[in-house]
């Protein structure tokens, strides 16, 4: 019998993969073949995808990308065996993107089987919780603190401070909230984890309401990601059949629940407090803080309100200690950071590396440049929300305080590449109508500056008294960044004010010609 | 996609199941969207009896949030990218060719009422750009071509 992994991810899905994995089933059954075919997450190298892999004696051997018409030759090759093809990419590991990695949180992405109960456990799967079952609540609260792990949705806040703020919280009902609302362009990372190794994200819930105190746990996910929502209901399910969830967590005496909610299309409802209005069933329109959500936070109750990926990283830093964890990374910036190539890059994917490397080892070295060949010229890190820069800042290391001091922001971890055919003036009105597109109507320099700006950017693309709306387009910026309620109209002002900065040229063409349909 | 003409009995029992989790009004919105293919104003009083809000409420809700359709959807539902990542590999091209091949704007149904075409804030498959979603089906390295084939097998399966 020989195991075959065609990957289930949705990005593997939507070059192919699930045609694939029928062609080689059929293929396999009119030969008489002996497979069990897998359908494991993603490694992450999703120009591969669809990626086949083959369980060999000596490891496993990857074929990609496959097309089901290069199924009948696969066998024909004897790849069942591991034998050479034009696909062949040789052993999994050792393919330079994957082996380059340090991969912590995505351990078995890619791996093992996401629905499988025993392939987590298998693989390491809830040895950081059978260990915070036996501490004190404290005691995993610090060992998280000690581990330097800052959020990792984007705004970096320490993980540790914010379980300690809600530990401290004396309440009837505390709450564990998981952001996966992954609105940032450029970022499928909570996806590709969810998708790839749910027990993973459930292990970390239940540690942080071990920790915290909290009885019931919820996913706030967003619509856009009808696979993930389907993996992670049914792996709830069966965290729950066995005992991992309920009203005594393996026999603990401790109750722990959970359940997912699907979000409806709104970027705000990334942000934290709209996502609890959200949650409660309302619109999502932010709230003032203080109080913060670690004190009043869903249904008023002390709430930890993490990311994905931060909650995903707990059980690692349970299993191996903290010590490990904060042994990788740079400055303040501990532990590892799953980056994602995404736009136009030659070998986009996901790859975790400890917090350190540089913007330009990540496009080139991992990316392998753009995708189209031409010169790169700009590249938005963290989302729609993130500073476009340049190939003179391509030096500057992926950690959160060396992009803050370059006015720019680390976010989620999304590198979005774009060659020299991009019009930056375009990009940053993009920017404000995004912003208008979504702002949740609270705050008057979010509302109104966003509209204002795409006037005053078309005004400028126009040629219309060109200086002085450069002066007002900066005005109203330092406007919007002091005071917007949030961070959507705070750092709208970033990539716009980068693409002025950076890209002077694009903002001082010739007016374009009036075209009777203007998008 | 399958959809069926709005039904109150229907949207009552489906209501009735979520009435009872907290913060309902997400999980029954969407329930109701998955049903029937957009929100029917005749749901905004029976969500509003069910949750004990007002219809205001309601509304605000279900106005608040993109997903929402307020006017049944054409047959297929096909949503394009038109984030950064897409943006930098062409989606506004693609949004062009398939606004003037379906002879509709973004955010209309085609007069044959097959395919409804809509904007969408990132699918998360930011590495395989262009993206697009054809009925809860994600498909990326989206070529005008590929884009062709897709809306054509669309109409084919249940047109």
């Amino acid at each position: 019998m020989t195991r075959v992994f065609v990957p289930i991810d949705a990005a593997a899905l939507s070059v192919g993969a699930g045609r694939v994995a029928e062609a080689i089933e059929r293929e396999a059954k009119s030969r008489g073949a002996d497979v069990t075919l897998v359908r494991n997450g993603t490694r992450g190298m999703l120009w591969l995808e669809p990626l086949v892999e083959i369980e060999t004696s000596g490891g496993r051997v990857a074929y990609g990308p496959v097309n089901p018409e290069d199924v009948p030759s696969l066998f024909d090759a004897g790849f069942l065996e591991g034998q050479a093809h034009a696909l062949s990419l040789g052993a999994t590991e050792q393919i330079p993107f994957f082996k380059a990695q340090e991969r912590l949180t995505f351990a078995r992405c890619g791996i093992t089987d996401p629905l499988s109960l025993d392939d987590y456990a298998s693989n390491d799967g809830f040895a950081g919780l059978k260990r915070a079952l036996t501490m004190e609540p404290a005691a995993i609260v610090e060992e998280v603190f000690k581990s330097g792990l800052r959020g990792r949705g984007g705004a970096g806040f320490p993980t540790g401070i914010k379980w300690r703020t809600v530990l401290n919280e004396t309440a009837d009902q505390k709450y564990i909230v998981c952001n996966a609302d992954e609105g940032d362009s450029g970022t499928y990372a909570d996806r590709m984890l969810i998708e790839g190794d749910p027990f993973v994200l459930i292990e970390g819930m239940i540690i942080a309401g071990l920790a915290v105190g909290a009885t019931q746990g919820f996913v706030y996910l967003r619509s856009e990601y009808p696979h993930a929502y389907r993996t992670l209901r049914r792996a709830i399910e069966l965290a729950r059949e066995a005992g991992y969830l309920g009203s005594s967590v393996l026999g603990s005496g401790k109750a722990f629940d959970m359940d997912v909610r699907l979000g409806a299309g709104a970027y705000i409802c990334g942000e934290e407090t709209s996502l609890l209005e959200s949650l409660e069933g309302k619109k999502g329109v932010i709230r003032y803080k203080p109080p913060l959500p670690a004190i009043a936070g869903l249904f008023g109750k002390p709430t930890v309100v993490n990311n994905v990926l931060s909650l995903a990283t707990v059980p690692i830093i349970m299993s191996k200690g903290a010590q490990f964890y904060a042994d990788f990374g740079m400055g303040r910036s501990r532990g590892t950071m799953p980056f994602q190539l995404a736009g136009n890059i030659k070998q986009g994917g996901l790859f975790e590396k400890a917090f350190g490397i540089t913007l330009r080892q990540a496009i080139y070295d991992f990316g392998g440049g753009t995708a189209t060949g031409r010169p790169l010229r700009a590249v938005q890190v963290g989302g729609p929300l993130g500073a476009y820069f340049p190939d003179s800042l391509l030096d500057t290391a992926l950690d959160y305080e060396a992009f803050a001091a370059q006015k720019g922001l680390l976010g989620h971890g999304g590198i979005v590449v774009f060659d020299d055919s991009v019009d930056m003036a375009k990009q940053a009105r993009f920017a404000m109508a995004f912003c208008a597109h979504e702002s949740c109507g609270k705050c008057t320099p979010c509302r109104i500056g966003s509209t204002r700006g795409v006037e005053v950017i078309d005004k400028i693309i126009n040629d219309e008294d060109r200086k002085d709306n450069l002066e007002l387009l900066d005005d109203l910026c330092e406007l919007m960044e002091g005071a917007s309620l949030c961070l959507l109209g705070g750092l709208t002002p970033y990539p716009v004010q980068s693409a002025v900065r950076f890209f002077p040229e694009d903002f001082d063409k010739a007016a374009p010609v009036q075209q009777a349909h203007n998008h | 996609m399958t959809v069926r003409a709005w039904d109150e009995e229907l949207a009552l029992a489906r209501i009735r199941e979520l009435e009872s989790l907290p913060g309902a009004m997400l999980a029954i919105l969407n329930a109701l969207q998955d049903e029937f293919g957009y929100i029917d104003d005749a749901a905004v009083p029976l969500i509003a009896d069910a949750l004990n809000l007002s219809r205001a409420e309601v509304v605000g809700v279900a106005y608040f949030y993109h997903d929402y359709r307020h006017a049944p959807p054409g047959r297929h539902v096909l949503k394009v990218c038109r984030a950064e990542a897409c943006q930098a590999m062409g989606s506004e091209s693609l949004v062009d060719y398939l606004q003037t091949r379906l002879g509709v704007p973004m955010g209309e149904t085609t007069i044959d009422g097959s395919i409804t075409l809509e904007n969408v804030y990132c699918l998360g498959n930011c590495a395989l750009s262009p993206a697009v979603m054809l009925d809860g089906d994600l498909h990326g390295l989206v070529s005008h071509e590929a884009a062709d084939r897709l809306v054509h097998e669309a109409r084919r399966n249940g047109a």
